[in-house]
């Protein structure tokens, strides 16, 4: 390859291929499903029968005695490595197996180690686990007071400095309250003219990535590497020598490409296990999941939203909100979604009086974490869906409703941050020129009844968080970038190569990514939250700035005029004589940022940009099945200038998409604690047919000025407005108002009967 | 039963080489595949629901996850990593390039394998046949709207280059 003299800039906003494309369709990339290495041993795990129950006896005598087993190991074992194997994000609430007790149908008790895995599998089932069972609590309402405690004592991790005050709390399920008060909220509720009250609930989902969870651990000398499929390599790290009682260096992480990823593979998932288990046994050891087991490790919080809002004049004066998060048996990073997502409850409306309770519940079910959105989508779904309630209990246009109380930018949010860079209006204006809201709409006749629905949503990024990248520049002027950050399908990889090109003056395609090995790349917090084009965006720029200003010292240095039209190459062979040498480029980036303050959950500063983003559908319903078909969906988000035009609306897409299976039809069916369709057969995910007939993208005009070329987030946006803009379109197709998700043909048709004063539960 | 009593030494050709090997009779094809080092097939579901594990054989597209490897004998067997044989492309593979019809990559392959199929046999599909031929294969990352772009935009590439 040949590097030539330096390139118009133009490599930002260009639709370049993604780098690895190539790699993907010949089947060659890689991913650590694909991993093998010589003398690996594979684990397969004994999962709990009993969602809450005391462990009286393990008998592993049949597992051991059967053929080509090479060991069997309880929690005993792992203590023998890790004296406390209590493992998590935000709590230390979780063992790396099952410890006296266990809290939910399938969690790990008991691994079993074979060269074959179809040998560790049969042993699985010969081990016998006897329990005693104990009251279970499975919904998020009842977790606030039942006798049933899930956790007797709360053990919060030392990250995060607002979660001290709940060390030591015992007998509660509730593992984080975050409260918020600002104005006041009882006045505007006895002034107001109109108050209305609504409860929406969203159902327990999966992010079912397709490459099923997976990692593998190799012992070394005093050292150990662990290949997985994560999100957060350097949180493995950390994670992991914290359990063991090691300096970070002599953990090595590292990531290849994830076979998608939603919030599933973050934080800390499998590494655990199979770190102890790989120096336990002295030989690597590869543990993947199968599909079904992925419904039993991590899923989306299912939730309960009690909304209010007063209204004076036709502006929303004063909202309360009430919101459960059913986080299910460890913590994972539910209370952050708790905080996090909590302070925009109220919705990006421009509302004086504000009270939120926000409530991360532990209850007997599966784990839940973050899922493209960190909490959001089930936000959006109930103030979106209330706020058009408002408006057609107004008599007022629900577009015009919104438009009237939006928040502007320059207002105070919730918390009392300003809105800065947030293209609320932007968004809601795309959608509602796109689809000619202004315009007749062709209502439908007899049993297909067609309506339309709009919805807009907006989320603080995760704060603080920091990125750190390096920029190496060879001899010849190509360049490698060092990056901790996870190409996962995002394209991450193409967009951060686009900032590097960018700013060095060279082509996208000439520089190399490399990929996260956490004794090569350096920090990154993880890859969630659509936290990556803006934090590890920034670290990136600033790297490529840091290198192209030691070429500009070097040729300085070599006493050439500024200006000259030397190549880095030149450069360096004029200083070193030969093709010889590196420029080493150092970017640290972390926002700033206020926490909110303990008391009324204000801040001034509670994020570092907006993501926003809506949809509006145009649907048809069949009043005698109560089937809904999406003609059309447009989704607008505000993503500040997209670095890659191309994949930002594949992003836009999928994301919309993604979140359409969430409202349509996608739902953990449990029964005792048991997922009983944990299944690709049983648990429908959208295929090509589900596909609206017609789906736009569009990209907002806006910018984000502190965002690197005023890019910023995109993975989550799309998500936000797709499940209350359908339920709006049902309403206004059919006049039933849904309140639970999912929106299938069932819950519609038992609506459209109840609403004739036909329930059939009385024709007995 | 010992699982090496059901052995059997099966002969068939993957991507056109002869292959002679030894395999269980519990064993499936894709971790048939992935003895030989061929990882483009991937086992997601395991029940034949996702298409990740999409293999040819005698040109039929078949769940590697839900085919017994023993039943391959005598047979020819054709992964994606046979497309780009020649070191190009295949129409079908550039296609879903420009478009940008994938994101995570791990569905991908089946797709393809499945574009080549339904081009095959119909070289001028509508939207509606698209939709329907690729029903068994799912995309978590949803980027349906690019696929079926980028399986119009390899069949009239087909065509042209058919009439030349």
């Amino acid at each position: 390859m040949t590097i030539h003299r330096p390139l118009p800039a133009g490599q930002v906003g260009r639709s370049v291929p993604r780098l690895e494309a190539r790699r993907k369709v010949t089947g060659r990339a890689e991913y650590v499903h694909n991993l093998v290495v010589p003398g690996m041993l594979h684990t397969k795990v004994v999962r709990s029968t009993v969602p809450h129950g005391r462990i009286l006896s393990i008998d592993t005598a049949a597992a051991e005695a059967l053929e080509g087993v090479y060991r069997v190991v309880t929690a005993d074992d792992i203590r023998t490595v890790v004296p406390d194997p209590w493992y998590g994000p935000a709590f230390h609430d979780q063992p790396v197996l099952a410890i006296d007790k266990v809290r939910h149908v399938g969690e790990p008790v008991v691994a079993v180690l074979a060269e074959d895995p179809y040998v560790a599998a049969e042993a699985a089932q010969l081990v016998v686990v006897e329990y005693e069972p104990m009251e279970p609590v499975f919904d998020e309402i009842e977790a606030m007071t039942s006798t049933a405690v899930v956790h007797e004592v709360l053990k919060p991790a030392g990250t995060f400095p607002d979660l001290k005050h709940l060390v030591g709390r015992r007998d509660t399920n509730v593992a984080l309250d975050y409260r918020l008060r600002r104005g006041d909220v009882d006045a505007a509720f006895a002034a107001a003219d109109r108050v209305f009250e609504h409860e929406f609930k969203t159902q327990q989902v999966m992010h079912t990535p397709l490459e099923p969870m997976v990692s593998l651990a190799e012992p070394g000398d005093d050292a150990l590497t662990i290949h997985t499929a994560s999100q957060s390599p350097s949180f493995v790290r950390i994670e992991i020598a914290r359990l063991l009682g090691w300096p970070e260096n002599r953990v090595r992480v590292k990531v290849p490409y994830l076979g998608g990823g939603f919030g599933a593979k973050l934080y800390i998932k499998l590494e655990a296990l199979v770190a102890c288990l790989a120096l336990l046994t002295r030989r690597p050891v590869k543990w993947s999941l199968t599909m079904e087991e992925q419904f039993y490790t991590i899923t989306k919080h299912a939730s309960t939203f009690r909304i209010a809002s007063a209204v004076k004049d036709g502006h929303v004066t004063g909202r309360r909100c009430e919101v459960f998060w059913n986080g299910g048996a460890y913590a994972d990073i539910g209370p952050r979604v708790t905080q996090k997502s909590g302070f925009t409850a109220p919705g990006p409306y421009d509302i004086d009086n504000v009270a939120i309770d926000s409530y991360a519940l532990y209850t007997n079910r599966p784990p839940a974490g973050a899922l493209r959105g960190f909490g959001i989508p089930q936000l959006v779904w109930a103030y979106e869906s209330h706020t058009d309630l408002i408006a057609r209990g107004l008599g007022v246009d629900p577009v015009a409703f919104r438009r009237r109380n939006i928040l502007r930018e320059g207002r105070p949010q919730a918390t009392g941050t300003v809105l800065r860079d947030a293209a609320i209006e932007g968004v809601l204006d795309d959608i509602a020129r796109r689809m000619d809201w202004d315009k007749p709409f062709d209502r439908g006749s007899g049993t297909t009844q067609r309506g339309r629905g709009i919805a807009v949503g907006f989320k603080a990024s995760i704060a603080p968080t920091t990125s750190v990248a390096i920029v190496n520049v060879a001899a010849d002027g190509s360049a490698n970038l060092y990056l901790s950050t996870v190409d996962m399908g995002q394209g991450s990889d193409t967009a951060m190569a686009q900032i590097v090109a960018e700013t060095l003056a060279l082509r996208t395609e000439d520089v190399k990514v490399v990929h996260p090995d956490t004794d090569v790349t350096p920090y990154d917090m993880a890859t969630l939250g659509s936290r990556s084009t803006f934090h590890a965006g920034n670290a990136v720029k600033l790297a490529a700035e840091h290198a192209r200003d030691q070429i500009e010292a070097l040729a300085k240095s070599l006493g050439l005029p500024p200006g000259s039209n030397y190549g880095p190459a030149d450069l360096f062979k004029k200083k070193y004589g030969m093709q010889a040498g590196n420029i080493i480029g150092v970017g640290t980036y972390i926002p700033d940022y206020k926490s909110p303050a303990p008391e009324t959950g204000l801040s001034d500063n509670v994020t570092p940009f907006w993501m926003v983003g809506g949809t509006g559908v145009e649907i048809e319903v069949d009043t005698e099945t109560g089937h809904v078909r999406i003609l059309r969906m447009v989704n607008a988000c505000d993503v500040g200038r997209p670095l890659n035009p191309k994949i930002v609306e594949t992003q836009i897409s999928g994301a919309a998409l993604m979140q359409l299976g969430f409202t349509m039809f996608e739902n953990m069916d449990l029964d005792g604690g048991q997922v009983t369709n944990a299944s690709l057969a049983d648990y429908k995910i959208p295929g090509m047919h589900d596909v609206p007939d017609e789906i736009e993208s569009l990209i907002t005009e806006a910018e984000q000025h502190s965002g690197p070329y005023g890019a910023k987030g995109v993975g989550e946006s799309a998500t936000f407005g797709v499940s209350p803009a359908i339920a709006n379109a049902i309403h206004d197709a059919v006049g039933i108002r849904l309140t639970a998700l999912p929106l299938s043909p069932e819950a519609v048709f038992r609506a459209l009967r109840e609403a004739e004063g036909n329930t059939g539960t009385d024709a007995k | 039963m010992d699982a090496s009593e059901t052995a059997r030494t099966i002969r068939f050709t993957l991507n056109g080489r002869p292959v002679t090997t030894t395999v269980e009779s519990h064993l499936d094809l894709v971790d048939l595949l992935r003895r030989l080092d061929h990882f483009g097939a991937r086992e997601s579901c395991g029940q034949g629901l996702c298409g990740c594990c999409t293999v040819l054989v005698d040109g039929v597209a078949m769940s590697g996850c839900l085919t017994l490897a023993q039943l391959v004998d005598g047979r020819r067997v054709d992964a994606v990593e046979g497309l780009d044989r020649g070191g190009a492309l295949s129409p079908v593979q550039q296609a879903f390039i420009d478009e940008g019809a994938f994101q995570c990559g791990f569905c991908t392959p089946g797709f393809v394998l499945m574009t080549h199929q339904l081009l095959e046999r119909n070289p001028n599909p509508s939207e509606g046949e698209i939709r329907d031929f690729l029903a068994g294969n799912l995309c978590r990352c949803a980027a349906y709207p690019e696929i079926i772009r980028a399986v119009k935009s390899a069949a009239s590439r087909m065509r042209a280059s058919a009439a030349a």
